[in-house]
């Protein structure tokens, strides 16, 4: 059973639709309790960074994921899931996160006006450590992006997945049972409901 | 590097799906659910829904089309037509869409591209316009005007400041539909669409005109769109997605493979 955590964050129901369609059992909460005793959980997440602490610490969820995270939970987040398992985010004035991962979501900038913000659309990942939520993916396989701030741990270590806009930037992250991509697993076709069916196994 | 994007859109009315021509006659040619997890099946990258359901009583079919789409197809897609209310796109969007679509709504009352801006998101917000080709005139220096009501209604706003107006406002991407060039096959309005894309910095995506490979490969290049939509050419089975991602792929043209 994955636990779908609920933080006002946007695509909780194209994860779940994904899930379902793939045969996962799921369930969307926003209880601090469920989330601690999940079995598995995904972190996903549209929006600004600010908000969604500000979400988090009045439902009690960060320090519930947290108390997860430490015990060993597999944790998968996505897009600003990605983002706010970090130290900080450049975002809101500077947002502190989740402290999960050392490190901070950046915003793009580019002196290249052709390089516009968001970062929207697909684009190929390219794996720079193998990783079991990785697995049975192909070299040029894309995946679909929106977002203008990217996950930027301080060590290479925790970086297992990036890809190009303007230069090379992290797209996937992770330390022990925490996972996390920027893309959106949920709406990237055929390989993206493979990463899910990966974490399912993880 | 990102990938160009082949963007189809379907014509949604009562449910069924329709294609227009030069907004005059339409004709039912089929089930949107079925063609849209055929589209995504095929390696389309996403896919537009438009509602050209006429009485309000029905609109709710639109909302259970949006969420059989959602259930099945896994990339990402816009809904747009009657949309007139933050609460409508709201509605759309708890349905299973990534983004709404608004156009004549937006001409009329400019806020709601800021209201739902605030409320979903700039990547939520897209932002359609009908594009007619004029006469150059004050207030209408790019000879470029914007219409409304499937071309009927001429509204005298010069289209390259509606573009800009509508990112300041918090589009997060455009649809630029040539009027002129829609339902003729005989390529997209390339100026149109060059002149746009060079006026704001969010993505345009070029509507209209599309009816060979080659045509997306000019508006794609010469015309400096970020994506663009197809219809008729894949909804009468002219050309495959593989074929057009082929064609585009040996002329130097990043895509996502089919």
């Amino acid at each position: 059973m994955i636990t779908i955590i609920d933080y006002k964050a946007g695509n909780l129901t194209s994860v779940q639709r994904a899930l379902n369609y793939l045969g996962i059992k799921n369930q969307i909460s926003k209880d601090p309790d469920v989330v601690r005793k999940a079995e598995r959980l995904i972190f996903p997440g549209v929006g600004a960074a600010g908000s969604a602490m500000k979400t988090l610490r009045e439902r009690g969820l960060d320090a519930a994921l947290k108390e997860a995270f430490e015990r060993g939970t597999p944790i998968l987040g996505i897009c600003l899931g990605s983002q706010i398992i970090l130290s900080m985010s450049e975002e809101d004035g500077n947002t502190p996160g989740l402290g999960m991962i050392s490190g901070r979501a950046t915003k793009f900038k580019f002196r290249d006006e052709s390089l516009k913000i968001p970062h929207m659309g697909w684009n190929e990942v390219r794996i720079s450590q193998p990783h079991p939520v990785l697995a049975h993916l192909n070299p040029g396989d894309e995946f679909y992006f929106v977002h203008s701030y990217y996950p930027q741990p301080e060590s290479d270590v925790n970086i297992f997945a990036t890809s190009e806009y303007g230069f090379e930037f992290p797209v996937a992250v992770g330390v022990d049972n925490l996972f996390a991509v920027q893309f959106h697993t949920e709406k990237s076709g055929p390989v993206g409901l493979q990463t899910l069916v990966n974490f399912a196994a993880w | 590097m990102l990938s160009k994007r082949i963007i189809s859109c379907l014509d949604v009315r009562d449910g069924k799906l329709a294609k227009s021509v030069k907004f005059v006659d339409t004709k039912d040619i089929g089930d949107p659910v079925v063609q849209a997890k055929k589209y995504y099946e095929e390696g389309l990258d996403e896919l537009v829904f438009y509602d050209i359901t006429a009485s309000s009583d029905k609109r709710d079919i639109m909302l259970d089309v949006v969420s059989a789409v959602a259930e099945q197809v896994f990339i990402p897609f816009s809904v747009g037509g009657g949309l007139r209310t933050v609460e409508d796109c709201s509605r759309v969007l708890l349905a299973g869409a990534e983004k709404i679509n608004v156009n004549s709504a937006a001409v009329l009352r400019p806020e709601l591209i800021s209201e739902a801006s605030a409320a979903f998101g700039a990547q939520a917000v897209v932002l359609s316009m009908d594009v007619l080709r004029v006469a150059p005139a004050p207030g209408l220096e790019s000879g470029y005007e914007i219409v409304i009501e499937g071309g009927r209604r001429r509204m005298g706003i010069d289209a390259i400041e509606w573009a800009k107006r509508g990112e300041e406002l918090g589009a997060g991407e455009l649809v630029v539909n040539s009027i002129d060039a829609d339902g003729t096959k005989e390529g997209y309005e390339l100026t149109l669409t060059r002149l746009i894309a060079e006026a704001v910095s969010i993505p345009v995506i070029a509507s209209g005109g599309g009816g060979t490979p080659e045509h997306l490969y000019d508006v794609l290049t010469e015309g400096k769109a970020d994506a663009a939509l197809v219809a008729s050419m894949l909804h009468y089975g002219e050309y495959t997605i593989e074929e057009i991602k082929r064609y585009l792929v040996e002329r130097g043209i990043k895509v996502r493979s089919a």
